[in-house]
């Protein structure tokens, strides 16, 4: 910054110097990286034979976290804008389940289908973020109403239309269709045939599929949460927008003082945050060929809990994108691992609520280090 | 005084009404280029209200505000920002957890292109605030220090330097000092003293005598809504202006029984 010539500033006695320790600690995705670390060090310590890191095994955590990654990216941006969606799995159920009846039920093209749903989705999203900035009430509420009324709309359509819970077929109407692969198709076969034909990967000895690699691609979920992730943290970081949504979650008041446009912010965030719940649903339904009432459930509390694993502060105005999608790896990685560890899975929920609670009392002893307060 | 004797502003028996509350009673006040005029007035005197009438927060009821000479109808504050009109809060338009220069250029975000994108040019914003701050005499770590960090002072001293980098002509201070210590209150002081000698108007809102006496050029009084005249630097004594705010008689009494300590 050409600071060289200039005669060193007094320092001002009363500011300690800070530790590079504590200059560590501020950094939001502080918590994500020693979590992430650890959580690999655990697993490589106590599963690697388990077959948790071959092929198969890592394809199998990477997409699981791929999943939460995608939601937490929306759920993210939208906490540091200073509010929740507690809609998000409900969303992830009711879009899902529009992609099947339109294009199954109601036989439009399946790229038609997922262009309404996507159209439709973020435009309730937008409605749930007016409804929060002309009420003023919490959107804690509002979108928890929300997640009953589109659970409700997800269970009641299809029962109403085909007299089930469950729509199937949708991978024979997704066949050659330009759209649907972007969500459920495979990247880079070629590089897994040849890896498998080099020995660097395991392939099927028998079968129809006999000395095809088993893992024959990279699924286009993980293309997604990797530009999500992107975009979210380029956004966040280095755009005057990414400023905006800081401004608006640290300080609304303020931030409306200094002329930011609030509001629109919020409802932007928020549609952003239904935007991500869709892409996890269609890749998803994508990938078993169905829609069901029941899928999403839970993914809201998910989301918020791989934000809050990655820094991300409850009350808004902090946090960051890379930090979450850390905190998206942990949570997978720590789910399929214990699996694989043949860990009783219903531990799962207690090691989630140990690290949940210890995540929110450290990023609240780094708001206090950032601020001064006592 | 730097006053090429055409006031920035004028406002002309403004009156403010709120339902049946008369809140301002015809106000007037001119404000120079390059002079600290201190708005006094005891709490419920009228002086907030008078403020946001100037910022385009209130519309006044009856009266006309002249900026530069001509008659301006702010519709919302954002028409006073663009006018040169900025309004430094008492608590504010800082946000703790973001780093000095983000809020800084909150609202104004410097960027550049990068290819197709426009991204926030955060080398320059940090340069400036760096600059800005160090003209202000206030020694930063580093841009990327949050506001939280800062004492009160500082802080009013952050939000000072920012409306003046923006390019305000008159900058309106709500009570800057109410909050502060000593030492913090000598430094916004100091802050005041070089933003004037920069030929910006000062309006600098305060019920505290010594305060206004320390910078001020020029003193109006608002007492229940009206006001009882403006001073010159020179022409009054603190002890006038105390009785002046608290309305005469009392006062004087009060006074006697505390031995002139008020």
């Amino acid at each position: 910054m050409g600071e060289a010539a200039q005669p060193v500033p007094a320092t001002d006695e009363r500011v300690k110097e800070i530790s590079g320790l504590r200059k560590a600690l501020i950094r939001p995705e502080l918590g994500g990286m020693v979590g992430t670390v650890a959580v690999f060090t655990f697993f490589l310590l106590f599963a690697f034979d388990s077959g948790m890191f071959n092929s198969q095994g890592m394809m199998n955590w990477s997409i699981v976290s791929a999943q939460f990654m995608i939601i937490a990216v929306g759920a993210c941006l939208l906490m540091i804008a200073g509010e929740f969606d507690l809609s998000v799995g409900s969303m992830i159920g009711f879009a899902g389940m529009m992609i099947a009846i339109f294009s199954v039920t109601y036989g439009w093209p399946v790229w038609m289908a997922i262009m309404v749903t996507f159209v439709l989705c973020t435009a309730i999203g937008g409605l749930n973020g007016y409804i929060v900035i002309r009420t003023g009430l919490p959107s804690f509420i509002v979108t928890l109403a929300f997640l009953f009324i589109l659970r409700g709309f997800t269970i009641f359509l299809p029962q109403l239309i085909e007299r089930k819970t469950i729509i199937g077929g949708i991978k024979d109407v997704a066949e050659g269709d330009w759209l649907a692969p972007v969500f459920g198709g495979k990247i880079l076969g070629g590089l897994f045939t040849w890896m498998g034909d080099n020995g660097l990967i395991a392939t099927f000895t028998r079968g129809t599929r006999e000395g095809q690699p088993v893992v024959d691609g990279i699924p286009m979920l993980i293309i997604w949460a990797i530009a999500l992730i992107i975009f979210g943290h380029v956004l966040l970081t280095k755009t005057k927008f990414g400023n905006w949504i800081f401004a608006s979650g640290g300080d609304a008041e303020a931030a409306r003082n200094s002329g930011v446009p609030v509001n629109k912010v919020k409802i932007l965030m928020f549609m952003f945050t239904a935007f991500c719940a869709t892409v996890f649903a269609v890749c998803q339904v994508m990938e078993f060929g169905s829609a069901g009432a029941d899928r999403g459930l839970l993914k809201e509390f998910e989301a918020i809990i791989a934000v809050v694993i990655g820094g991300a502060l409850l009350t808004g105005g902090y946090g960051s994108v890379l930090g979450a999608a850390l905190g998206a790896l942990i949570f997978g990685v720590v789910q399929q691992g214990l699996f694989f560890a043949g860990v009783e899975s219903s531990l799962f929920r207690v090691f989630l609520g140990v690290i949940l609670l210890g995540a929110v009392i450290l990023n609240t002893y780094i708001r206090r280090i950032i601020t001064g307060e006592r | 005084m730097t006053t090429e004797h055409a006031p920035i502003i004028q406002m002309k028996d403004i009156q403010k009404h709120f339902g049946s509350v008369i809140a301002l009673a015809g106000v007037s006040v001119d404000v120079f280029p390059g002079e600290c005029h201190c708005l006094l007035g005891d709490n419920g005197a009228g002086k907030s209200t008078f403020i946001k009438t100037m910022s385009g927060v209130h519309k006044p009821t009856h009266g006309e505000i002249l900026f530069e000479g001509q008659e301006m109808h702010f519709a919302d504050p954002r028409d006073a920002i663009s006018a040169g009109i900025a309004t430094v809060h008492q608590h504010l338009a800082m946000i703790p957890l973001m780093s000095v220069s983000r809020n800084f250029f909150m609202g104004n975000e410097p960027v550049k292109s990068v290819g197709p994108l426009k991204l926030f040019d955060h080398d320059y914003a940090n340069k400036v605030t760096m600059e800005e701050m160090r003209k202000m005499g206030i020694n930063l770590r580093g841009p990327d220090q949050a506001v939280g960090t800062l004492s009160g002072g500082e802080r009013q001293t952050v939000a000072i330097a920012r409306a003046v980098h923006f390019g305000a002509k008159v900058l309106i201070l709500d009570e800057p000092t109410s909050a502060l210590g000593v030492r913090q209150t000598a430094n916004v002081l100091a802050t005041i003293d070089k933003v004037r000698k920069q030929g910006i108007a000062v309006v600098f809102i305060t019920h505290n005598v010594r305060h206004a006496m320390a910078v001020g050029d020029r003193f109006t009084v608002l007492n229940r809504g009206q006001t009882l005249g403006t001073a010159q630097r020179g022409q009054i004594t603190p002890e006038e202006l105390q009785d002046l705010m608290a309305g005469g008689q009392e006062m004087v009494k009060l006074e006697g029984s505390l031995g002139g300590t008020v």
